[in-house]
């Protein structure tokens, strides 16, 4: 856990105050909505179909118990009683005041929280691993690069009017986490032949209209270089990259248009001016924030706890634990994933009751710390194995214990037309009518890891792109319709999914997923072999014929 | 449902009204003919030309501090004179969310 | 249209020779770039300070042989949200060593002072009189700064450095 400090701190209640004084401007009307839109989109604040949205920051995914109170405190005291965990690590609350979102702000500024570039033209949450510090083989904590970045980033001077938002993402293992192939640029921290620790740095992927995998713009970047390097892309960005088109403003568009090797070259030719300047890190500031990362005291414990064997004649809590409970580096320790996609429920919704009680789990059971990933769902990162069988009779008590992890009902899904006034079409209930349709865990288990998508339009905040299952919301004459691929993938084998045939009414989702999921499992070459490889293997033809043959 | 974000010339199909989200907390108002705004659709102003409905939206959109992002919408006008959200995105502004919160 | 120039709101010395205008005999000018670079030595012979306004899609390397004999800059944000102007700024302040006025023009409002100095712009065409005279108020809404830039602010990151040789020195 980042520990802020006072620098930090005074950054942020300077912030608020600037809002303060920014709402006050608008409200009195000596500043005009077109003047004030990108000001309140600058600190999270959409307008929604009912609503204001306020959209808070949640770096790189790490929350204390403290302030995961703090956001169900806002949840309740100026909002319905519930927030939405994104697919960047953030949360969203749908019924904000903007009169009241300063108040809301000071709040949070409290614990260290801040809505600081959420929205708008500049850099927005730079996102990790949820497992990050605890999963076995990281080369190190990519958090400790999440906070470098995260500062520099952080009203940046001349960031902060970019031709379009800006996404990075940072994975430090093998297997990616962290999506980095979808994002404007994406960092892989690894250690190269001759043992030194770098980045591999890739640009210019990204989701929405115009689908793009990231390329790889430079095979090693190394810790010294790494905060010029990234300067040098912004700068060429910044300058270069379209400002006539919302629809082609993204860097993905002018990597594209440039081609990888070229705009290679102009970053290059700007980073040979700045490289050996005041961005160049030395070890010594690397050190001075990873030292105000802390790290649980870890008691040494073993491997297999009695209590772990006393609870194993459980059915339900075995089949819990070998769902959402995973392999900590630290023996006798667990990595446990919360689901926040119960049956029927809206996926990735979270009470304000629900979120305390994680918060009083978290400091009984995880030295005060929550993770939030990007399939929305929460994880507690340092679980002693011999409390597993206790913290999952309060989970299932509070409706956090589905063992549905990375199987067919954990859906990653956008808000929709429901809240989201650039939807199509709705996806929330979508989502629910599959998580009833699959309700079964033993069924969903036979049918192994499968991840579906739902976007509720082309802008793709549900990841539709890269869903094993990917679910896109259009309109036809007045009508909500859904496009369906199949073969996406998110991870360091990222690619696009494949359209399997027309789009097909709402109505008809559910059973079209229902067909899909059955061809799947008529069709796979051994249990063993997941959905996505069954597709790789053969195609999207058997799947097509399947579905479409009484449609 | 397309989003009427991108409304660009103003061409209206039937019966329609203005709305808008009220500045200090979000909430969804229309346009009443009455210079003022009401969260009620039942106060709506009914435009049926496209005329009426430019003239209505440059109105409303002048009141720059009491409402944003006003745009003209669809209305279903019932014999009984009832006004009622003329396509599925009003009908969720109007009533509210689709979906149930808790887990069902 | 106040000019701030040094924190607050200033007479405006120069005057902008529209396109086609004959240039004042004397006196400080800017003219637009176009303008400028068709004959640039006959413009750097005025009887005056020099100006030249440079459009934010055009890159600065063509200015940059000029530089030391020009008395202002000035850069063009077209809508505030139009953020190219930055990145000019900083490059002529850090790499090229510009040390003239550098003057932010267009859509320049309050909420964007803060970034514009510390781009280095030390002039400003503020569009509403309101923003004007908040000027050093405005100013003085931020204390912490994470990025290096030519503003010589001391960052976060080395105030922290300080404080650690500090404290071990201490011990």
């Amino acid at each position: 856990m980042y520990a802020y400090d006072e620098l930090d701190r005074t950054l942020i209640n300077e912030r608020v105050s600037e809002f303060r004084d920014q709402v006050k401007r608008r409200l009195s009307g000596e500043l005009t909505e077109d003047e004030f839109k990108m000001l309140r989109l600058q600190n999270g604040v959409y307008l929604q179909l009912h609503a204001y949205m306020f959209r808070v920051a949640i770096p790189y995914g790490t929350l204390s118990s403290k302030q995961l109170r703090a956001l169900a405190h806002v949840a309740r005291r100026y909002d319905r009683g519930y927030g939405h965990f994104t697919t960047r690590q953030n949360i969203q609350f749908n019924w904000i005041k903007l009169a009241e979102l300063p108040d809301a702000l000071a709040d949070l500024a409290e614990v260290g929280i801040h809505a600081m570039q959420t929205s708008g033209n500049n850099m927005r949450n730079v996102t990790s691993d949820q497992w990050a510090g605890v999963a076995p083989g990281e080369i190190e904590d990519p958090r400790i690069w999440s906070e470098i970045l995260r500062q520099h980033t952080t009203l940046h001077p001349e960031f902060s009017f970019l031709p379009r938002k800006f996404k990075i993402a940072i994975t430090a293992s093998d297997h990616d986490r962290a999506a980095i192939k979808i994002h404007d640029i994406g960092l892989r921290l690894y250690r190269n032949a001759e043992g030194e620790t770098g980045f591999e740095v890739l640009v210019g992927g990204g989701l929405g209209r115009t689908p793009f995998i990231a390329k790889t713009i430079k095979p090693f970047v190394s810790r010294r270089d790494i905060l010029s390097y990234v300067e040098a892309i912004l700068r060429v960005y910044n300058q270069y990259g379209r400002r006539d088109n919302i629809y082609k403003a993204r860097i993905k568009i002018l990597v594209h248009e440039l081609g990888i090797e070229k705009f290679a070259k102009e970053v290059e030719e700007e980073w040979e001016q700045i490289r050996d300047s005041a961005l160049t890190l030395e070890d010594s500031v690397i050190e001075e924030i990873r030292s105000r990362f802390s790290y649980p005291a870890y008691d040494k414990l073993p491997h297999m706890p009695d209590e772990l064997k006393k609870a194993a004649h459980d059915p339900h809590f075995e089949a819990w634990r070998r769902n959402s409970v995973f392999t900590h580096n630290v023996q006798g320790y667990s990595i446990v994933t919360l689901s926040l996609k119960p049956v029927g429920g809206p996926p990735g919704d979270a009470t304000a009751d629900q979120m305390d009680a994680v918060a009083d789990l978290a400091d009984k059971y995880s030295f005060g710390e929550i993770r939030v990933g990007h399939e929305q769902n929460l994880v507690l990162p340092h679980v002693a194995k011999r409390d597993l069988p206790a913290l999952w009779k309060a989970l299932d008590r509070i409706g956090l214990a589905t063992p549905n992890i990375n199987l067919v009902s954990d859906i990653i899904a956008c808000p929709g037309l429901d809240y989201c006034s650039l939807a199509n079409a709705r996806s929330i209930p979508i989502a629910q009518e599959l998580t009833r349709r699959f309700a079964n865990h033993d069924t969903a288990n036979m049918i192994g890891r499968l991840h579906i998508n739902i976007s509720g339009c082309i802008n793709a905040c549900g990841h539709h792109h890269v869903g094993h299952i990917g679910i896109l919301g259009v309109e036809k004459n007045g009508e909500e319709f859904y496009q369906i691929t199949i073969g996406g993938r998110a991870d360091e084998n990222a690619q696009m999914g494949t359209l399997i045939g027309p789009a097909v009414p709402y109505v008809d989702v559910a059973d079209v997923i229902e067909d899909i999921v059955e061809a799947y499992l008529a069709l796979r070459a051994r249990p063993d072999e997941l959905f996505v490889d069954t597709v790789k293997r053969l195609g999207v033809e058997p799947f097509r014929e399947r579905v479409y043959a009484t449609r | 449902m397309t989003s009427p974000l991108e409304q660009k010339k103003i061409k209206i199909a039937g019966p329609s009204m203005v709305t808008a989200n009220r500045t200090w907390d979000g909430v969804v108002i229309y346009r009443t003919d009455q210079q003022s705004w009401s969260a009620d659709l039942s106060d709506a102003a009914i435009v049926r030309t496209s005329d009426e409905a430019r003239a209505l939206l440059t109105e409303a959109v002048a009141d720059d501090v009491g409402a944003i992002g006003a745009y003209i919408a669809p209305v279903e006008v019932r014999d009984s004179g009832a006004i009622k959200p003329g396509n599925l995105r009003e009908r969720i502004r109007s009533n509210g969310l689709t979906i149930d919160l808790l887990p069902a | 249209m106040p000019l701030v120039k040094d924190g607050k709101i200033a007479a405006d010395l120069f005057v902008h020779v529209p396109d086609g205008a004959e240039l004042p005999g004397d006196g400080a000018i800017l003219v637009p770039a176009a303008r400028f670079l068709e004959d640039p030595q006959a413009l750097l012979a005025h009887a005056g300070k020099l100006g030249v306004i440079w459009p934010n899609n055009r890159d600065i390397d063509d200015l940059v042989p000029y530089l030391d004999r020009l008395a202002a800059i000035a850069l063009v944000f077209p809508s505030f949200r139009d953020g190219r102007a930055y990145s000019q700024a900083r490059l002529l302040r850090e790499r090229y060593a510009f040390e003239g006025e550098l003057r932010a023009t267009g859509q320049v409002l309050r909420d964007q002072f803060v970034f514009m100095l510390r781009a280095g712009f030390d002039a400003f065409e503020v569009k509403k009189d309101s923003d004007a005279a908040a000027f050093a108020a405005t100013t003085k809404r931020y204390s912490v700064f994470y990025q290096p830039t030519g503003d010589g602010r001391v960052t976060a990151l080395n105030r922290r450095m300080q404080l650690r040789h500090s404290e071990s020195a201490g011990q």
